[in-house]
């Protein structure tokens, strides 16, 4: 142990011993950053209003009370229904996007970038009051198709930004091999190119899943009525009081959350493998 | 030699036209991001410009400087960010040193940390700090437990929690640009400086950390930005007490439904926005940042 003290720790002549503050520092942060959330976990099984750690008396009351309640189960079917129907509609949007910008040449493809990330640089509150007054105007205000769309366009930047980046390192002239070949564009892309890419296109998916789950203030604007989000419940019901049943959806989030997590992280193993 | 030229027209003429057609599949996210986001947001700027009787007028913009509370809202807004930036670097600096100085292995389950709460819902880590910093919160018992004050200590529905609630969510958009500057820099160049005489802390701070700055200024910029919209964080952990432009502009459409006011304050913050974006963007590749680069 004293000798890993005195040992040097980089390529400098720093010893362990010397920046044993910097590991200090570096775990407490690390700790600091994983358990706010994760003890929401244990928390929510307490029977305490108060929500105690470790729970004095263990209980699902808070479980049953979400699941006992039709107003949170229609908000968590909204959720879930607008975060799939997005990753339905932002993954081929931003996909075909990504690709076109990728292989069309000309002097727009520059802006037309700079416009599909600008949902990523507008302060989201101007994205969901300006929704809100065009949703208004369409009739389509509370409505899963208004939700999903504008979920679709806060998606769409990670989309073209993690698909583009594949094509990038993608090597294109496999794709005029098979055109050359006498395969139309189309069936090019989809035999030559998709498969390749599809680490980058299941993470897209992935990612719009969870932008539009985990959404709260466009939800706040222009879902409600019959269409209310969870997060929207969920952040009013925060404005008033701390209801411990929060603590009970926020570990069924967190699970979804990890669920995705671990997908994205199979599908890369699935890559490397077949490399 | 006419037939020659004319067949060279006509490829160029069929590459534009198939170039085009490329172009062409972007159009749905095109026209999605111009009907749902550009269109209303440039409505948004229109309104701002119109006053109560319905008339051009700059009203909206006099008001924001003429009354204390919205100067107020402008510097707490700033504050925020400007806390939440430097806290950040602080703590994620030598967070993102340490990982990129670890074994692959084990800086791979090191980020692990930064990355869970990055992909956990937001509401759901802003719900925690409430639970854990409220007065019969589990932060007040185990310090009075421990004996590290005695009373409970108000912690949330003011700055501080507001702050300790936004460092917590926006360090891993700090520690991965840095991470990834860190791990870009060639480590024999430390070899080298140190070999030439330099102490280990001079050749920390004349030769690794000038390296890591595009990163760290990078990362900065993103949470500071961030940071000037945000909406949910503060309105949970500061409790009314902290407000800031975006929950103003919130506050102005739900309650008092006054579009003209909430239009100019969100113009001021797009605008504000756009120029912190334009003049990092003359010091660094923000497509670098993106992806959009190559």
């Amino acid at each position: 142990m004293l000798r890993w003290f005195q040992s040097p720790a980089t390529e400098t002549q720093i010893t362990h011993g010397q920046r044993l503050w910097l590991y200090v520092i570096a775990v407490i942060t690390m700790v600091l950053l994983v358990t706010p959330t994760l003890i929401v976990v244990p928390m929510s099984f307490s029977d305490s209003q108060y929500l105690e750690f470790p729970p004095e008396t263990w209980s699902t009351r808070w479980y049953d009370h979400y699941f006992g309640s039709p107003e949170w189960m229609l908000a968590t079917r909204t959720s879930f229904k607008a975060a799939f129907l997005t990753m339905l509609v932002a993954t081929p949007i931003g996909v075909l996007a990504a690709y076109g910008l990728h292989c069309s040449k000309i002097r727009f493809v520059r802006a037309a970038f700079v416009l599909m990330i600008t949902p990523m640089m507008v302060p989201v509150v101007l994205v969901a009051i300006g929704a809100f007054y065009a949703y208004v105007q369409l009739q389509i205000l509370y409505t899963i198709t208004g939700l999903v769309l504008a979920h679709t366009v806060l998606a769409l930047p990670l989309v073209v930004i993690v698909t583009g980046s594949a094509l990038k390192s993608f090597d294109m002239s496999q794709e005029e091999a098979a055109r050359s070949l006498g395969a139309p564009r189309w069936k090019a892309f989809l035999t030559v190119t998709l498969p390749q890419i599809r680490f980058a296109v299941v993470t897209s998916a992935l990612l719009s899943f969870l932008t539009s789950f985990d959404e709260v203030v466009v939800a706040m604007f222009v879902s409600g009525g019959d269409n209310p989000t969870l997060t929207r419940n969920m952040f009013n019901a925060l404005r008033d009081q701390i209801d411990p049943t929060i603590a009970s959806i926020s570990t069924i989030m967190i699970l979804v959350t990890t669920g995705m997590m671990v997908l994205a992280q199979v599908f890369g193993q699935q890559k490397t493998k077949s490399k | 030699m006419e037939a020659v030229r004319t067949n060279e027209a006509g490829l160029r003429r069929d590459e534009w036209l198939e170039r085009m057609k490329l172009f062409g599949l972007g159009s749905p996210a095109i026209l999605l991001i111009l009907v749902i986001l550009v269109i209303p947001v440039g409505w948004l700027f229109y309104v701002s410009f119109i006053g109560a009787d319905g008339t051009f007028s700059l009203e909206n913009y006099e008001r924001m400087l003429k009354r204390k509370s919205y100067a107020r809202i402008f510097q707490t807004t700033f504050e925020v960010s400007f806390l939440t930036t430097g806290l950040c670097i602080l703590i994620g600096y030598p967070l993102a040193y340490f990982i990129a100085g670890l074994p692959n292995r084990i800086a791979n389950l090191c980020l692990i940390t930064v990355l869970l709460p990055f992909w956990t819902s937001l509401l759901v880590r802003t719900y925690a700090w409430l639970v854990l910093l409220q007065k019969r919160g589990l932060v007040n018992e185990w310090a009075i437990s421990l004996g590290l004050w005695d009373e409970p200590i108000k912690m949330v529905h003011n700055m501080t929690g507001t702050l300790i609630g936004m460092v917590h969510i926006m360090l891993p958009f700090l520690i991965l640009p840095v991470y990834g500057a860190m791990k870009a820099i060639d480590r024999d160049l430390m070899k080298a400086a140190a070999n030439l005489g330099a102490s280990p802390r001079r050749a920390f701070w004349t030769v690794f950390f000038p390296l890591t700055l595009p990163g760290l200024f990078a990362g900065s910029l993103m949470v500071f930005i961030l940071c000037l919209g945000f909406f949910v964080t503060p309105a949970v952990l500061g409790g009314g007490k902290v407000i800031m432009v975006s929950m103003k502009i919130v506050s102005n459409i739900e309650l008092f439904v006054n579009w003209g006011a909430a239009s100019a304050l969100g113009v001021v913050l797009l605008v504000s926005t756009m120029v912190i974006l334009w003049i990092a963007s003359r010091f660094l590749n923000l497509e670098k940042m993106t992806g959009g680069g190559h």
